[in-house]
């Protein structure tokens, strides 16, 4: 392994957690072009795309011989904007094209690459046989170099103390329920609940610090100052993001994940976007109270302890009711009459059921609501990618605006086996009849069942209405495409005011 | 552009035509009589009625047009005819087996139209030699400062370390089926690569042409036939659009190259999904264009196919008159 603190700086890069903000990308392209025509520099910018890259590649080699890792970070986080060009400049002279691209991708915060941080957690814990959970746990109270990180692993120190501290915990995940498995299980030993369809979220106020985490341990929240101002406790509480519906006059109703989404992706919404649409947790479970660390703790416990702590949370966080059963057959009957928007399903969680990060057998289920389906027409088709790649594996599928006329309302890319997939694969070639880049257009003349979530209005597709979790069900060679579906069936199945 | 004229040099819709030898170069389309630089299906095609090129130009056209019924004239590198009222001669020009550039002599002045070369050492082709000349006819396909072709040695040392590090899967190489593929087979003999080497039906015919003509590329075997297990850590050379397509499913889990020198740039190799990208050209990269523009001491410079502009741009800072052709018929070079 590469030695300290460089391995630190390394897996900070790979994990988005290095930050160094005194370089940009208007700071590398005034220093390329010191050296050499703006003009020539335009069209070959033009030409790759990338302004790491573009420099990377035009900077003439001078002298090869590279500058320590380390020595890279710890001078540009301590730089300003001035010294963090003349250090960048002084480097890039030493470096090779890889080498002058790694430099500035990472100057410039562009080597993270989305799943990796992950990856580069999990290949850490492997490397030192330990549990990705607990390194995630750690994660967030400690920072790079990850000095005291490495020293743990290695046996040489004290795991970190991260108890205390705002840091995510590794979440807790339901297995889905696998068909023919109640009759073996015992309706006394559960509780069950309703499966909220919101983002499953942590939200976090101890020593004076607030956050508010994804179930993937994202701080998201920038995005909803809402929640982060009101959470004054001391505790970590798990449960559901939702949007209060403000058509509804129940106060505990929530809105359509479709509501959910327009808040998700503004990083700071105004006060008007927060009064249409406020936002509020739906507490699952209580992690923390104070220090006291509750996940050793029964579920039926937790939950006795969630309900006493809720009567004093604040007016933006409610818990998530359980529901009361005696058979199975009895909640069978509750989840298939549960058509209300915002439910997803049921929850079963044993009642003696500890707080396990990942997805701990027998534990947790999910149940969810029987999907909806439509009969819809193949319309176009895309290469897949990677093992998929040589395959025709992404479809556009769409209904009958009318008798002559599809119009796209979904893309799904699942839900085939191997053998169907190559089925496909095959009917697509055979019937494209004109090509655009990796996308083939086909004779409408295939019939897939798709099942998906919920239909929601939408933006993106010219239809007007978008399927949440499309996958394909089956595919129905039977059925002619006159028979696929209308566009005013698809749009019957919305269950929200249009917008 | 039409009209453009060296007053006895012009570009015409079918090509570069020179009147007073009544005769076009590398024409897009057939006509009575074309001089072909070398057999790039953008420069040689079928159709022709007369044909003068080298020998192995005329040879690859017979590989890749049987049934053509041109009249094939063969002239050696340095050997001077007169064809109307001009004397033309060829000179090799690096790019790929045959590779010739066109030289005219018409009433003291002179004119080199240069097909595609590159200055990089190639073992199946003659060393490019700049001839000084009044007209340098230019390609620009690699005409930005951010292609600069590295060394192929240094990019095969890439294949093969993958080679090393997964040997036990199978290495999918997609190469141009002309000049790359032969190149890159001497390349890797050269660095002690002696195992055998697997080659796609489409690049069967080309490589024993020049075999025929002696080069030596050791043990090479066709993948038509071979059963999955037995090609599961081998080194197969494919045309480059084949390394994805369907053929390539006859492999489990392959690692996929491109020997291109628009592997140079990483958009372009995620595009062709290549996760060993090797930078190996057959093409002038910028500093050799511009050097060789400069060697030719032209005062004008003509550029036929590629990034036109900016070495334009570039030629008429340094005090050559440069002028982008824009010839039809050229798309970007599939190499
Ligand atoms: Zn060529
Ligand atoms: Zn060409």
């Amino acid at each position: 392994m590469t030695p300290d603190p460089a391995r630190g700086y390394a897996l900070a890069a790979l994990t988005g957690d290095l930050k160094i903000p005194a370089a940009k990308s208007a700071t590398i392209r005034s220093l390329v072009e010191k050296r050499m025509d703006a003009e020539l520099f335009a069209m070959s910018y033009d030409y790759v795309g990338d302004m790491a890259e573009t420099v990377a590649l035009i900077w003439t080699d001078v002298n090869y011989s590279p500058p320590k890792f380390t020595e890279v970070v710890e001078e540009l986080q301590k730089s300003n904007k001035a010294s963090a060009a003349i250090a960048l400049e002084k480097w890039m002279d030493r470096l090779d094209t890889t080498g002058r691209w790694a430099l500035l991708k990472l100057a410039t915060g562009g080597l993270r690459v989305g799943v990796s941080a992950r990856l580069a957690k999990m290949a850490l814990a492997q490397e030192f046989e330990a549990s990705v959970d607990e390194v995630e746990e750690i994660w967030h109270s400690i920072e790079p170099p990850y000095d005291d990180l490495f020293r743990w692993l290695e046996g040489s120190g004290e795991k970190p103390n991260y108890a205390l501290g705002a840091g995510f915990r590794p979440v807790m995940l339901a297995n889905p329920l696998e068909e023919g498995l109640l009759s073996q299980l015992d309706p006394l030993s559960y509780v069950a609940e309703w499966k909220w369809d919101g983002i499953r979220v942590q939200a976090i106020s101890r020593d004076g610090k607030k956050k508010l985490y994804t179930r993937t341990g994202e701080d998201i929240g920038y995005s909803f100052p809402d929640i982060l101002n009101s959470l004054d406790f001391d505790a970590v509480i798990d449960g559901e993001l939702l949007i209060r519906d403000q058509k509804s006059n129940k106060l505990q109703e929530a809105a359509p994940f479709s509501t959910l989404q327009k808040r998700l992706g503004r990083k700071r919404p105004s006060t008007k976007i927060i009064s249409e649409m406020p936002a509020f947790i739906r507490a699952y479970d209580l992690l923390f109270e104070g220090e006291e660390d509750l996940r050793g703790f029964a579920f039926e416990d937790r939950r006795k302890r969630l309900e006493i702590w809720a009567k004093n949370a604040p007016s933006t966080i409610d818990i998530s009711a359980t529901i009361p059963f005696k058979t199975w057959q009895e909640l069978s009957k509750i989840r298939s009459e549960a058509r209300e928007t915002g439910i997803e399903g049921l929850m079963l969680k044993r009642k003696s059921s500890f707080y396990l990060p990942g997805r701990p057998k027998n534990q947790w289920y999910k149940w969810k609501r029987e999907p909806l389906t439509l009969d819809l027409v193949l319309m176009y088709a895309q290469r897949g990618h990677g093992r998929r790649s040589s395959y025709y594996s992404d479809f556009t599928l769409g209904a009958w605006s009318d008798a002559e006329t599809l119009v796209p309302v979904c893309k799904a890319y699942s839900g085939y086996t191997d053998k169907e997939l190559v089925k496909i694969d095959k009917w697509v070639r055979e019937h494209t009849n004109d090509r655009f880049g990796p996308v083939r257009s086909v004779t409408p003349g295939l019939v897939l069942e798709i099942a998906f979530d919920a239909a929601q209005y939408s933006k993106r597709h010219k239809s007007g209405v978008a399927l949440r979790f499309p996958r394909i069900k089956r595919l129905r060679w039977d059925k002619p495409i006159s028979e696929a579906e209308t566009l005013q069936h698809v749009k019957s199945l919305i269950q929200e005011p249009q917008s | 552009m039409q009209g453009i004229k060296f007053d006895w040099l012009k570009s015409c819709p079918e090509g570069l035509y020179c009147q007073p030898a009544d005769c076009f170069i590398d024409p897009a389309r057939a006509v009575p009589r074309a001089l072909i630089t070398h057999g790039h299906a953008d420069h040689a095609r079928p159709g022709h009625e007369k044909v003068l090129a080298t020998k192995e130009t005329l040879k690859i056209m017979k590989v890749r047009y049987p049934s053509d019924l041109a009249q094939h004239q063969q002239l050696n590198f340095g050997e001077k005819i007169r064809i109307g009222e001009v004397t033309v001669w060829l000179a090799p020009a690096g790019h790929i087996l045959g590779s010739a550039q066109v030289v005219m002599e018409y009433q003291g002045q002179r004119a080199v139209v240069s097909g595609d070369y590159k200055r990089q050492a190639d073992p199946t082709a003659i060393p490019f030699e700049p001839i000084t000349c009044d007209l340098f006819v230019t390609e620009a396909t690699f005409a930005l400062p951010v292609f600069r072709h590295p060394k192929p040695e240094s990019q095969l040392e890439k294949l093969l370390s993958s080679l090393q590090a997964f040997p036990e899967r199978p290495h999918l190489l997609g190469v141009y089926g002309l000049g790359k593929c032969q190149r890159i087979l001497l390349l890797l003999r050269d660095l002690g690569f002696d195992a055998p080497i697997y080659l796609h039906g489409a690049l069967v015919g080309l490589t024993e042409l020049y075999r025929s003509m002696g080069f030596d590329f050791g043990n090479l075997l066709p993948v038509q036939g071979v059963a999955k297990s037995d090609l599961s850590s081998a080194l197969v050379l494919a045309p480059p659009s084949a390394t994805i397509d369907r053929w390539s499913r006859r492999f489990t889990d392959p690692r996929i190259g491109i020997a291109s020198g628009w592997m140079q740039v990483r958009g372009r190799a995620r595009q062709r999904r290549a996760e060993i990208p090797l930078i190996i050209s057959d093409h002038a990269d910028w500093d050799d264009l511009l050097r060789t523009c400069n060697e030719t001491q032209a005062e004008t410079v003509w550029i036929t196919h590629g990034r036109e502009d900016a070495l334009a741009y570039e030629l008429g800072k340094r005090g050559q008159k440069a002028i982008p052709l824009r010839l039809s018929g050229r798309q970007e070079e599939s190499e």
